[in-house]
């Protein structure tokens, strides 16, 4: 199905490498733009170009209103507390000082590091758990499938408050409340979107593939490892990059299970900052800036790397049936 | 008979290797079972079995019946977060899906550059929840806030945005407003979807851009439409972080105000901060019932207007 939304419309014979059935349609970088558009708007270009600039004048002030704020953040995170609020682009001082400040009044190092590594531990996880039961679904034929495929994707409506207090209850159980393993280890057996993602992945590599591995001997573990797993790389690269940014965005989970300051992560770090310096005491918002702009840097760093992926990956999670 | 036991035996080899097969299988799927099972079902039936006691994780849990589910519709502070998350939600979810839908038509008709606007309008979404709604309290400040010192420019008196109860909630949309990047991604990439020959038939028909827009690339992309409403509105009936970021923590007594309690920031407290984990349960399945409810309310909505390339879908 997410082929035959994103192939091309049948004007033109669609390119083979596009076509459903090669092992790359839904996530080929790229593939994602339908060529037609592309190719009839080229051609418009040259005489009508002029009749785009209304619309070039509204996407820029669009632009203006999303990317302001970040570079106002930046600017404001540089200034001294007195002129945090005076809105001006061009600082009138420079105080790097604020960014000193940060690193002495909170173990700010810590905390990337901390977020770091729940991330990567996240999304390593999660990659490898749902990879192996996506191609579970994919590849085998077993019974109650199609039903044990439902529940997964039927657990993607379920509000995370539901379970949220007996998973505290295990953790805590298992003496592991105040540490950061509950952040992660639940990626240990998959989650639902990413399954769904990867199977559909899965599902349009070639069987014959698969079979003649067999043929030669291969087993089921070993087809997964070294068919799957490496055909599958863009789509690896879009599950890991997603749960990174999930994992490093995400507040409630280091509020449930963090108490202890040197184990929080960088958005639990912020907020503890924001409350201390910026929302109570004299109100230092350049100091909570300046932490602001630590925790956002390295997003905007991972989307630098890996946009493409990112973008063509949002695009098709939409065609997800 | 030879052949006949020569068939046999290939179909048994063949039904043993497909057992072999099936077993397999299982193996691999075995991971999400136990994570259902211990992560989902298990703790769903516990969390059910816990909203009808009384437990604050000193004592065991002591059965209280219905007390809790008679509090959700007693407590004030229940009804008040639901309203609030309601607002918001129905603030933020159209407005999201018109700017983001108007955002990506003037896209796709700026062919090449569409790229570089596209990942301009996908930054925010990068940045943390907690690092936007800090950025939001101060650009939306009623004295100084970059939102108000432009609304000055056009002779517009900017509201008191983070402080006047009024205002709370078209803040926290605000924000949210800022990072829908994704939905712009998603529906350009739906537009670029929409065969050009129909909207040449239609043009040769006569029908005018704003006719063609209703009749072939709104139909054309409503699954697009469809699937982001949906999923915004289950983010947007469990918002937590951006209110939880800017309106609550230690400081919270110095705005008293309930305007900005989203539901999950109260079933928050209730659970981890007053340890109120028997009521805090039963608040969780109103929000999986309501939530279920207003799904299935716009998959049967829904599907009176969406088209679907090729059929139903499964």
């Amino acid at each position: 199905m997410t082929s035959s939304v994103q192939s091309t419309p049948p004007v033109e014979p669609a390119p083979t490498a596009t076509s459903p059935g090669s092992p790359q349609p839904p996530f080929a970088p790229g593939a994602v733009p339908a060529d037609p558009a592309a190719r009839s708007s080229s051609s418009r270009s040259a005489g009508l170009s002029w009749r785009r600039i209304p619309y070039l004048v509204v996407l820029t002030a669009a632009t203006v209103a999303f990317i302001y704020p970040l570079i106002w953040l930046i600017s404001a995170s540089l200034k001294p507390k007195s002129q945090v609020f005076d809105n001006k682009l061009w600082p009138e001082v420079f105080q790097w000082s604020n960014y000193e400040k940060v690193w002495q009044v909170a173990p700010v190092l810590r905390w990337l590091f901390n977020s770091v590594l729940v991330g990567v531990m996240a999304a390593t996880t999660v990659c490898l758990s749902s990879a192996l039961v996506a191609f579970g679904f994919a590849y085998f034929r077993f019974r109650f499938r199609g039903a044990i495929f439902g529940l997964v994707l039927a657990t993607m409506m379920l509000p995370g408050a539901v379970t949220m207090i007996p998973v505290y209850l295990i953790w805590n159980k298992l003496g592991f409340v105040d540490t950061q393993v509950p952040l992660w280890a639940g990626n240990l057996f998959g989650s639902a979107f990413y399954i769904f993602l990867l199977r559909q992945f899965f599902l349009g590599i070639p069987r014959e593939l698969f079979e003649a591995a067999r043929v030669d001997g291969c087993s089921y573990l070993g087809m997964f490892r070294r068919i799957a797993l490496p055909l599958a790389k863009p789509a690896l690269i879009i599950v890991f990059v997603f749960e990174l940014q999930a994992s490093w965005s995400d507040l409630m989970k280091p509020l449930i299970y963090l108490q202890t300051e040197d184990y929080f992560t960088m958005p639990r770090g912020l907020k503890q900052i924001i409350d201390a310096f910026a929302l109570s005491g004299e109100y230092h918002w350049e100091i909570a800036l300046a932490a602001t702009v630590i925790a956002t840097v390295p997003m905007i760093l991972v989307f630098a790397f890996a946009q493409r992926y990112i973008l063509d990956g949002i695009a098709t999670s939409a065609y997800k049936g | 008979m030879a052949e006949a036991t020569a068939a046999g035996r290939v179909a048994r080899t063949r039904r043993h290797r497909r057992r072999h097969r099936d077993r397999a299988g299982y193996l691999f799927i075995l991971p999400w079972v136990l994570g259902f099972l211990i992560f989902t079902a298990g703790p769903m039936i516990a969390s059910l079995v816990l909203s009808f006691t009384d437990y604050s994780m000193i004592r065991p849990p002591t059965g209280v019946g219905t007390a809790n589910y008679r509090e959700l519709l007693s407590d004030p502070r229940v009804m008040k977060s639901l309203s609030n998350t309601f607002v918001y939600a129905a603030m933020f979810v159209p407005l999201g899906t018109v700017v983001a839908l108007a955002l990506a038509l003037l896209l796709h008709r700026v062919g090449r550059a569409a790229g570089f606007f596209r990942t301009a309008f996908y930054l925010p979404v990068m940045t943390p929840a907690v690092a936007a709604g800090a950025m939001f309290l101060l650009l939306l400040n009623g004295q100084q806030g970059l939102v108000n010192k432009v609304l000055s420019f056009v002779g517009i008196a900017g509201p008191n945005w983070t402080t006047d109860p009024n205002w709370l909630k078209p803040s926290l949309a605000i924000v949210s407003l800022w990072s829908l990047g994704g939905a712009v991604v998603i529906y350009l990439a739906a537009l670029q979807g929409v065969p050009r020959q129909l909207h040449e038939a239609a043009q040769l028909d006569g029908a005018g851009p704003i006719r063609r827009f209703f009749v072939i690339t709104l139909p054309m992309i409503s699954g697009a439409v469809f699937f982001t409403v949906i999923t915004h509105t289950i983010a947007a009936m469990q918002m937590f972080d951006q209110a939880y970021t800017m309106f609550y923590g230690p400081q919270q007594k110095a705005n008293a105000s309930d305007e900005s309690l989203v539901y999950m920031v109260y079933l928050f407290q209730n659970a981890f901060q007053y340890f109120h984990m028997g009521f805090a349960s039963a608040m969780a399945w109103l929000l999986f019932v309501i939530i279920v409810v207003i799904t299935v309310v716009q998959v049967k909505v829904g599907n009176h207007f969406v088209y679907y390339e090729g059929g139903e879908p499964k």
